[in-house]
């Protein structure tokens, strides 16, 4: 009963403040909504077990993208975009195009749960602790992995860089 | 404490990918097409890590780790597209940048 009212309020949260996100004028104000979000997005990763993506989650979305959206929201102009029309001509086709999505995912979550027995969570979390859980899975099961995203990252990094840069020669 | 159905962190990952959806769809500034881009992947992890939880099995967290890591670089690359984009076009709105179309 705890659990599920928790989970209810952060849930009221997260869909609220995302809503906040893409409606506000001001790119600062939608920032500010989504780190809202993250934050309840955290607490909904500790609800299940996940205490280090949890961690992950706030250091790293919070504290590491965020700080880098406000960066570059500070670059360019905030006042003249938040003047401009929010949103764009096509609006009412897309958000036809989004309904007609959402049913058919809600109608493949109803059918999902009355095929797959789901409602019932079978096992208790495992008795390790979760942090060492995921480093062991992820550094015997998925080093290749591992590798490929630290050079994913090496890639973006040097991207970063060249696409910032002031002319490229 | 009774767990909570994972039809519910479903419905939440649903919810929360419907509303990045419709701010791509929808919204002209391109930072928070970026910012619903965000959206969209925090709500494939509730799904991944709600049926690791199900199954008591830590695989579903590794693969939102990796999510995390795209989500970075997708965020560092996107953003220095961005300003490269507004030094040259003066403008952020997805629908000014129309040199492709006919």
């Amino acid at each position: 009963m705890l659990a599920q009212s928790v989970f209810l309020i952060l849930a009221v949260v997260a869909l609220s403040s995302g809503v906040m996100v893409i409606t506000r004028r001001n790119p600062v104000h939608s920032v500010i909504w989504l780190i809202v979000t993250l934050f309840s997005v955290g607490g909904i990763f500790l609800l299940q077990y996940a205490q280090f993506l949890f961690a992950v989650q706030i250091i790293l979305y919070v504290g590491g993208i965020m700080v880098l959206y406000l960066f570059v929201i500070m670059l360019i102009r905030v006042e003249t975009v938040a003047k401009q029309a929010p949103y764009s001509r096509q609006w009412a086709i897309g958000l036809g195009a989004v309904l007609v999505l959402a049913c058919e995912l809600m109608y493949g979550v109803y059918k999902g749960v009355e095929s797959f027995h789901l409602g019932t969570p079978s096992r208790p979390p495992v008795d390790m602790n979760n942090t060492e859980a995921v480093a062991g899975v992820l550094y015997n099961n998925y080093m290749l992995p591992v590798e490929i995203a630290s050079l994913l990252l090496l890639v973006a990094m040097v991207g970063a860089v060249l696409m910032a840069k002031k002319r490229f020669e | 404490m009774t767990p909570v159905p994972v039809e519910y962190f479903l419905l939440l990952g649903t919810g929360l990918f419907t509303i990045g959806v419709v701010g791509v769809l929808t919204r002209r500034n391109i930072i928070i097409i970026l910012m619903s881009i965000e959206l969209i992947l925090n709500a494939v992890n509730i799904n991944l890590v709600a049926f690791s939880h199900l199954y008591g099995n830590v695989n579903g967290q590794v693969f939102a780790l990796f999510v995390i890591t795209d989500a970075v670089a997708e965020a560092a690359v996107g953003l220095g597209l961005i300003i490269a984009l507004f030094r040259n076009k003066e403008t952020v709105n997805a629908d000014e940048i129309d040199l492709l179309k006919w």
